[in-house]
C-alpha cells in the first residue's frame, strides 16, 4: 500500500513536470508566433505598394496623395538622420552621468541624482514634445541656430548641414529632443552595468598606477562591453520608433532636404499624422510598408550589434 | 635591521573607517628585499595596513590615515604626493586573482604603458621577463594572444603577479594572494616569493600562519588594530614574547 501511494505521488509529479513545461513553452513560442504574425499581416497590408512602387519607393521623395504617387526616402532619411543625432549626443552624455554616478559621486548625491535619472525616464513623450515646440524651438531659432547658420554654413563639406532658416524645428531639433528622452535609458543601463565592476578588478587597475579614466576605458569599458551595447541598443529602439515627441518639433515636411535645420518628417510621425486620412489602397498600402521598414531598420541595427559585440569579443582573445 | 636597509617606515599610524578607529599608533620598519608577513584574526586591521601603503584606501570616501608612511624616507602620505606614481612604484596583488578582461599580453603590458613607452621589442622582452618572473612563461608562451581568463585559476593569480612585476615596482604587497587557490598553486606562488625577494621588498598579508612561517623573514602579529609583536619571523614562531602571539600562533587563540 505504501509502495502504491509512493508511485501515485511520482506519476502526480511527472505530470505537473511535465504540464509545467508545456505552459512555458507555450509562453515562449507565443513571443515567435506574435513576430511571425506581425511581419506577415505587414507584408501582405503592403503588398499593393511594393507592387506598384518596386524599389522606387525607397528612392523617391514624392508623397503625394493626390495623384497616389509614394517614395519613402524622406521619412527613413528623416528616422535615420533623427536617431542618429540622438545618439551622437545621447551616449556621450549618457556615458559622462553613468561614470560620475559610479567612480566619482560623492556617497550623499548619488542617490538623489540617481533616481532624477530615473524620473526622467518617466517623463511622458508628449511633454518632451510639447516642451520642444514651445519652449526650446523659439529659444534656439532665435539665439542659436542664427549663429550657427551663420559660422557653419559657409564651410566646405559639412556647410549644407547648417544651411537653411532658422525655424527652430527640425531635423536637428527632434534629434536634440529624441536624446534627451534616450538618455535616462542609456545612462541608467550603464550605471547597473558599471556597478557590477568587481571592486578588485578595479582595484588592481588604480594598484598599477592607472588614472580614473584609464581605469574606465581599459577595465571598466571592456568588462562591461555587452550591458553598454545594449544600453545604446535600448535607446536606438526608443529613438528609432518614437513618435509624439517627433511629430510636435521635425516640421512634418514630405520635401527632401539634408540640412539640419530643415524640417523632415520621420517614419514614425508619418505614421502617426496619416493613417487617419489615409484614403485609397494605394495610399494605405503604403503607410504600411513604411512600418514594414521600421520595422527592418530596427532588426538590422539588432544584428548590426551583436556583430559588433562578436567582433569585439574576437579581439579580447579567445576563450579558451 | 640598519637604517639604509629599511624601505619602509611606518611611524605613528592610526587609521579610520569613518569614526571606526582601525589601526592604532601603529610603528613598523620593513626591511629592504626581505618579506614581511602579516598575520592576525580577520579585522584586526592587517589588510587594512597594507592598503595604507599604496593609498588603495583613498578609493573610498570616509577613510582617513594619520601619521607617517615614509618610502625611502618620503612621507608617501603627505598631500604633495602623485598617487598613480606611487601606486606604480608600490605594485599590489589581492585575494582573487583579477585578469583584465584582455589578451594575456596586454595584461601584462597595461602597467607597464602607462609610465613607460617602449619598442614593440622592447615590449615583448618585458613580457617574457614578468612572465618567466612568475613562473608562467613555459605554459603561455604560446598563447599570449588569448584571453587572461582562459587560464586556471592559479595560473591567473601568477598572471597577475607577473604583471604586478611588469611595470617594475619598489615593493610588493600581496593581499592574501593564495587564499583562493588550491595546495599546488599556493606551493607554486610561494616558490615565486622566495624568488621576488631578491629583487623587491614583499609584504604580504596571509591567514595562513604555517605559509608566514614558510616564505617570511619578519612578521608582525596584529590583533585589533594594534600591533601586537613583531621580529624575526624565527623568533616569533619558536619564541614569542608575549602571551597572545603564543596563543593565536599555538592555536588556543579565541
Amino acid at each position: 500500500m505504501e509502495k502504491y501511494n509512493n508511485e501515485q505521488r511520482m506519476n502526480r509529479q511527472m505530470m505537473l513536470d511535465k504540464l509545467f513545461r508545456n505552459v512555458t513553452r507555450m509562453f515562449a513560442f507565443l513571443v515567435l508566433a506574435l513576430l511571425v504574425g506581425i511581419l506577415i499581416s505587414l507584408v501582405i497590408g503592403a503588398l499593393p505598394s511594393i507592387k506598384a512602387f518596386g524599389w522606387q519607393f525607397f528612392m523617391t521623395s514624392d508623397w503625394d496623395p493626390v495623384s497616389q504617387k509614394f517614395g519613402a526616402l524622406v521619412p527613413i532619411y528623416g528616422t535615420l538622420a533623427t536617431s542618429l543625432i540622438a545618439l551622437l549626443i545621447g551616449v556621450p552624455v549618457s556615458f559622462g552621468i553613468a561614470l560620475f554616478l559610479t567612480e566619482l559621486c560623492p556617497t550623499w548625491l548619488k542617490r538623489p541624482l540617481g533616481i532624477a535619472v530615473e524620473l526622467l525616464a518617466g517623463i511622458p513623450s508628449i511633454i518632451y514634445g510639447m516642451w520642444g515646440l514651445f519652449v526650446f524651438a523659439p529659444l534656439f531659432a532665435d539665439h542659436v541656430q542664427p549663429m550657427l547658420i551663420d559660422n557653419l554654413g559657409e564651410l566646405p563639406l559639412i556647410g549644407f548641414l547648417f544651411q537653411g532658416a532658422p525655424m527652430g524645428i527640425g531635423i536637428f531639433t527632434a534629434g536634440l529632443i529624441l536624446a534627451i528622452m534616450i538618455i535616462p535609458f542609456i545612462a541608467s543601463v550603464m550605471r547597473d552595468v558599471f556597478e557590477v565592476v568587481p571592486t578588485l578588478l578595479k582595484e588592481s587597475a588604480y594598484g598599477l598606477g592607472s588614472t580614473t579614466w584609464e581605469v574606465v576605458r581599459y577595465v571598466v569599458l571592456p568588462y562591461t562591453k555587452t550591458g553598454v551595447v545594449g544600453g545604446i541598443m535600448l535607446g536606438l529602439g526608443r529613438a528609432l520608433g518614437e513618435t509624439m515627441a517627433v511629430t510636435f518639433v521635425i516640421g512634418n515636411s514630405s520635401n527632401f532636404a539634408t540640412g539640419l535645420f530643415e524640417p523632415g518628417n520621420s517614419i514614425a510621425s508619418s505614421l502617426a499624422n496619416e493613417f487617419a486620412e489615409a484614403s485609397g489602397e494605394l495610399y494605405l498600402s503604403s503607410l504600411i510598408q513604411l512600418g514594414l521598414i521600421l520595422f527592418f531598420i530596427t532588426f538590422v541595427v539588432l544584428a548590426c550589434s551583436k556583430m559588433l559585440l562578436l567582433r569585439l569579443k574576437k579581439q579580447e582573445g579567445k576563450a579558451s | 635591521m640598519a637604517e639604509n636597509n629599511i624601505k619602509l617606515q611606518v611611524k605613528n599610524l592610526n587609521f579610520y573607517y569613518g569614526k571606526f578607529h582601525a589601526l592604532k599608533g601603529i610603528n613598523l620598519d620593513i626591511a629592504s628585499r626581505k618579506v614581511t608577513a602579516f598575520i592576525g584574526p580577520s579585522g584586526c586591521g592587517k589588510s587594512t595596513l597594507l592598503r595604507t601603503f599604496n593609498r588603495m584606501f583613498q578609493l573610498y570616501p570616509g577613510l582617513n590615515a594619520e601619521g607617517e608612511i615614509l618610502l625611502d624616507g618620503h612621507n608617501i602620505l603627505g598631500r604633495d604626493v602623485d598617487i598613480n606614481l606611487l601606486r606604480a612604484k608600490v605594485g599590489m596583488v589581492f585575494q582573487k586573482p583579477t585578469p583584465f578582461p584582455m589578451s594575456i599580453y596586454d595584461n601584462i603590458t597595461f602597467g607597464v604603458k602607462l609610465y613607460e613607452k617602449l619598442s614593440k621589442a622592447e615590449m615583448d622582452d618585458r613580457v617574457e621577463w614578468a612572465l618567466r618572473k612568475a613562473a608562467l612563461w613555459n605554459e603561455v608562451k604560446d598563447k599570449l594572444k588569448q584571453s587572461g581568463n582562459s587560464l586556471s585559476g592559479g595560473q591567473q593569480q601568477r598572471l597577475c603577479i607577473a604583471r604586478a612585476v611588469a611595470s617594475r615596482p619598489e615593493v610588493l604587497l600581496l593581499d592574501e594572494p593564495t587564499s583562493a587557490l588550491d595546495p599546488i598553486s599556493t606551493a607554486h606562488i610561494e616558490e615565486l616569493i622566495h624568488e621576488l625577494k631578491e629583487d623587491y621588498t614583499i609584504a604580504i598579508v596571509t591567514h595562513n600562519m604555517q605559509q608566514a612561517a614558510r616564505v617570511s623573514d619578519y612578521t608582525a602579529y596584529m590583533y585589533l588594530g594594534e600591533m601586537v609583536e613583531f621580529g624575526d619571523t624565527d623568533a616569533i614562531f619558536t619564541t614569542p614574547k608575549k602571551k597572545a602571539t603564543e596563543d593565536y600562533i599555538t592555536g588556543k587563540f579565541g
